[in-house]
């Protein structure tokens, strides 16, 4: 006899959303979490950090008034109420989130949960926070654990809560730190990186490889550097921290930069080098199954190999996004519930958005990536400056890149950096779900004026036929 | 309970037609064996009559709907005691009355289906892109194909027909992975590539005339009716599909004619034998000697028909029918004569049923009337041989001692599908032809 028919363990964008996907599908499903609803994703991830950029864009705006033509006085900012906002940003989404719980009769198991061998799948215990231990025996199980910041104690990159932080202690910093290192420049390092020098920091940003956003297609990624060293940002690349020693109320940090290694005192750091899948203590042992590299390996579906067991999200490897986990949810419900409808999962279809001050998104491949296929291509570029609504927002820096795939007219990738660009890109998303070609989007009409507009360039520019440029 | 009427198949075949016209409209008393709307298929038109009784509450497909699917509700009638009033909307809203897949109709599913084509029709052939437009959906509803722009590209590229391919796609929609599978496929096992099979529609293409050439104002566009569009696809694949080669012989007449003259003389009233009715009967009679020669190819096997069913051409206004006169070698003169006129007439009207014009093994054209001297005729599949008839002409000929001598002579060719029929049996066919016309007393034996 069955509690459930699902038991999802974690109750993140990947966890909620597949849970309230099943409930739609009629299936008896339980949602176990051991802190917030929302996971990450809402509490110490993306909700909380658009807040807190938010804030550090209104900043922006105040201090840069006058060339709107706004007369404002002095600009400070109170940062106790910045985090206050993001804070309150986060539980009011996590409310949110056990309501839609409620209204879809999901049962919220609050505790930690581990699995043990069972039938039809393996057994469910949740642990509460009093110790007090239930089993639940489902259908079927998912697992949906999420990540955490990777560290790397050898060297003294390990997080101490205090002086070295994670983006958890970055959210809600009691201080804006004078002198600031960032090390790792993905979208959680960049974001963080861009926040602290509105706020007025000294921010230094160190990244192993030769550029920073290293999931980005080459040039963004050097528009982009060139856009933050602007601002005042100091940035090494191919460079690496190879020591922390926190003091009382610094952190003295060995960087070695083109062969040269020097010590540098800072106030804060912030690790950004990476995501580790939360693997240990759910019992993986138990059934069989083992970490690989610090995530699960499923196949297109979350299907784990285990009869009944599913994995989703960051646990299952990257790409770490909120959407990707809630898509492959999705997916793996249906699956579960027997649809024929959907694909399996497509990494190459998820976007990506990093929300620094310019923004940067992407969709499929890369420049560089494209090339490799040795196939040949047709790129398009508009810089914002040819377009009429950045220059009127006052945003004239940015670029919109498309890649085609020269015969097909397949929209390989799309890369863009500048203003709004991370609420542009979800056309591309379209344009490569729904696989249009060059020829369908250069036949699309964009509203004028907007930013938009600039996409529909950059498709004409790859054939030769753009207007504005 | 209201009554549906539905889309008849008025062939076995048949699975969508026109309803080119109603004979009834809302509010008006029927009986059973009243007529109650016109529809049109591949060659004929077709009257659908009413079963039972009823006051016709609602006209759910337009006059003049092309692509109405068999079974599709296309009105409702209220029984005696029922309040119309009541019954308004409630059909069209509860397709789940039928059990097959076919889709119920909304009132203006051909309607819809007009404007497409007329939307494909006007596209520019030669204008910049659309190397990814599918030649299929121009050659019609029926073959119209869901696929991504990239699927269609690619297919193009690839040399892959969509036709048949699966789509994994939302709603069955061809994408791309479903091409590469079948290009994969295609490369791996070309013997079993089922799923890209070549088919003639998709080898035909588009015929568009071209705005930049050819102003539209300069020219009246008609609209291809259901015969039209039959006409031009049958035949289309016929030329393109069956391997044909002719066969000229010339034939004496004059026998014939004396016997014609004679057997009219003594024919009841009303009836009068036709030269072509007389080569109607020779050319039964020659497929009974020549058996082998009345066939029809198909992919499981040869098919040798066992009776003469004689497919005559006629000329209607519009496009062509071939009704057949079934089991030809059996009949008398007479009994062909009157069929003939009858068939013929009923054709200039379309009122002829499907089993009428289908089924023939063999297919007589005659344009001697014209004056034509000797032409060729394009094969009517799946039958194997055609007979194209010239005009009989007195002609200057060498007699049987070196003299020359007047005849009446007529040109005949005959065309034949290679298939099935090699040139010796299609000669030997052409000579018991001849045996019979020029010693028509044989045709009696």
């Amino acid at each position: 006899m069955s509690d459930f028919d699902l038991i999802i363990i974690g109750s993140g964008p990947g966890g909620y959303v597949g849970a309230i996907r099943a409930s739609q599908l009629g299936m008896k499903t339980a949602i176990v979490e051991k802190e917030s609803l929302g996971g990450i994703c809402l509490n110490w991830g993306c909700i909380p950090t658009k807040a807190l950029l938010r804030s550090a864009e209104v900043l922006h705006l105040a201090k840069n008034a006058k060339q709107f033509g706004v007369k404002i006085g002095s600009v400070d900012f109170d940062l106790a109420a910045v985090v206050k906002r993001s804070r309150g940003v986060a539980s009011q989404l996590s409310k949110g989130v056990n309501h839609l719980m409620k209204k879809n009769k999901i049962t919220v198991l609050k505790g930690t949960a581990d699995i043990e061998p069972g039938k039809p799948a393996p057994r469910v215990n949740v642990t509460a926070a009093n110790g007090e231990k239930t089993s639940y025996q489902a259908k079927n199980v998912i697992l949906a654990t999420g990540a955490r910041a990777r560290a790397i104690p050898s060297i003294g990159l390990e997080p101490d809560g205090k002086l070295i932080w994670t983006y958890r202690e970055a959210m809600v910093p009691d201080m804006t730190p004078k002198r600031l290192l960032v090390i790792g420049s993905g979208a959680i390092g960049i974001e963080f990186a861009s926040f602290y020098n509105e706020l007025g920091s000294n921010v230094t940003v160190v990244e192993a490889v030769d550029r920073i956003l290293p999931a980005e297609d080459a040039e963004i990624a050097a528009f982009a550097r060139k856009d933050f060293e602007k601002q005042g940002m100091t940035i090494h690349t191919g460079a690496k921290v190879s020591g922390l020693k926190a003091g009382a109320d610094s952190v003295e940090a060995t960087i070695s930069v083109d062969g040269v290694t020097k010590t540098e005192i800072f106030d804060r750091v912030i690790l950004a080098i990476g995501i580790v899948g939360n693997t240990e203590g759910i019992g993986l042992e138990k059934v069989g199954l083992e970490a690989d590299r610090g995530h699960l390996k499923v196949d297109g579906f979350g299907r784990t190999g285990v009869p009944g067991l599913f994995a989703i999200g960051d646990l299952t490897g990257g790409p770490w996004l909120a959407h990707k986990a809630s898509h492959e949810a999705t997916i793996c419900v249906e699956g579960i519930a027997g649809s024929n409808q959907s694909h399996p999962f497509d990494a190459s279809n998820v976007p990506g958005c990093t929300y620094s001050h310019p923004q940067v998104a992407s969709v499929g491949l890369t420049e560089a990536q494209a090339l490799e296929r040795g196939r040949p291509v047709k790129i398009g570029q508009f810089p914002f400056v040819g377009n009429g609504k950045a220059i009127a927002l006052g945003a004239g820096d940015g670029l919109v890149k498309t890649i085609f795939d020269a015969e097909t007219g397949e929209l390989l990738g799309a890369h863009m950096v500048g203003a709004e660009v991370t609420e542009l890109i979800q056309g591309y998303v379209i344009a490569r779900q729904g696989e249009l070609t060059e020829q369908d989007l250069m036949e699309t009409i964009f509203p004028h004026p907007t930013l938009s507009e600039m996409m529909h360039e950059s498709v004409l520019a790859a054939e030769g036929r753009a207007l504005h440029i | 309970m209201s009554i549906e009427i539905l889309m008849p198949a008025l062939s076995p075949t048949m699975e969508e037609g026109t309803l080119s016209k109603w004979l009834v409209a809302p509010g008006d008393q029927v009986r059973a064996g009243d007529l109650l709307a016109e529809i049109e298929t591949d060659k004929a038109t077709m009257e659908v009559e009413a079963v039972d009784e009823g006051v016709v509450v609602e006209l759910l497909v337009e006059a003049g709907s092309e692509g109405v699917k068999v079974n599709a509700i296309i009105a409702v009638l209220a029984e005696d005691g029922e309040d119309p009033a009541d019954l308004i909307g409630r059909s069209a809203t509860a397709p789940a009355v039928q059990d097959d897949p076919v889709p119920a109709p909304a009132p203006s599913p051909g309607k819809a289906d007009v404007k497409d084509t007329k939307m494909k029709v006007a596209e520019p052939p030669l204008a910049s892109a659309p190397a990814a437009t599918p030649q299929t959906e121009l050659s019609g509803r029926a073959t119209r194909i869901k696929a991504s722009p990239l699927a269609r590209r690619i297919a193009k590229i690839e040399g892959i027909i969509l036709e048949g391919l699966k789509g994994s796609g939302p709603h069955g929609r061809i994408i791309k992975k479903d091409v590469l599978a079948a290009v994969a496929a295609g490369h791996t096992q070309p013997a079993m590539a089922s799923a890209v099979q070549m088919s003639p529609q998709t080898l035909i293409q588009p015929q568009i005339l071209d705005d930049r050439v050819y102003a539209p104002d300069s020219y009246e566009l008609v609209a291809l009716d259901g015969m039209r569009r039959t006409v031009a696809k049958r035949l289309t694949e016929s030329f393109m599909q069956v391997p044909h080669f002719p066969l000229n012989i010339d034939v004496s007449l004059d026998r014939l004619l004396d016997a014609r003259r004679g057997i009219n003389a003594a024919a009841p009233d009303g009836v009068k034998i036709s030269v072509n009715d007389m080569l109607i009967k020779a050319s039964a009679l020659a497929l009974m000697a020549e058996p082998d020669c009345n066939a029809s190819y198909t992919d499981n096997g040869i098919a040798f028909h066992k009776s003469a069913h004689i497919s005559v051409a006629v000329a209607v206004d519009g496009g062509l029918i071939t009704p057949v006169i079934r089991h030809a070698e059996t009949k008398g003169l007479a009994e062909i004569a009157t069929e003939m006129k009858d068939l013929a007439e009923r054709a200039r009207t379309r009122r002829l049923k499907p089993e009428e014009f289908m089924g023939g093994t063999f297919s007589i054209s005659n344009l001697g009337m014209f004056g034509i001297k000797s032409f060729g005729s394009i094969i009517n599949p799946p039958e194997g041989m055609i007979l194209s008839v010239g005009a009989g002409e007195r002609r200057p000929v060498i007699g049987p001692d070196d003299e020359l001598i007047a005849a009446t002579m007529m040109s005949l060719t005959l065309t034949c599908d290679h298939r099935v029929i090699g040139g010796a049996e299609g000669a030997r066919w052409f000579a018991a032809f001849k045996r019979f016309v020029e010693t028509p007393e044989s045709m009696l034996l």
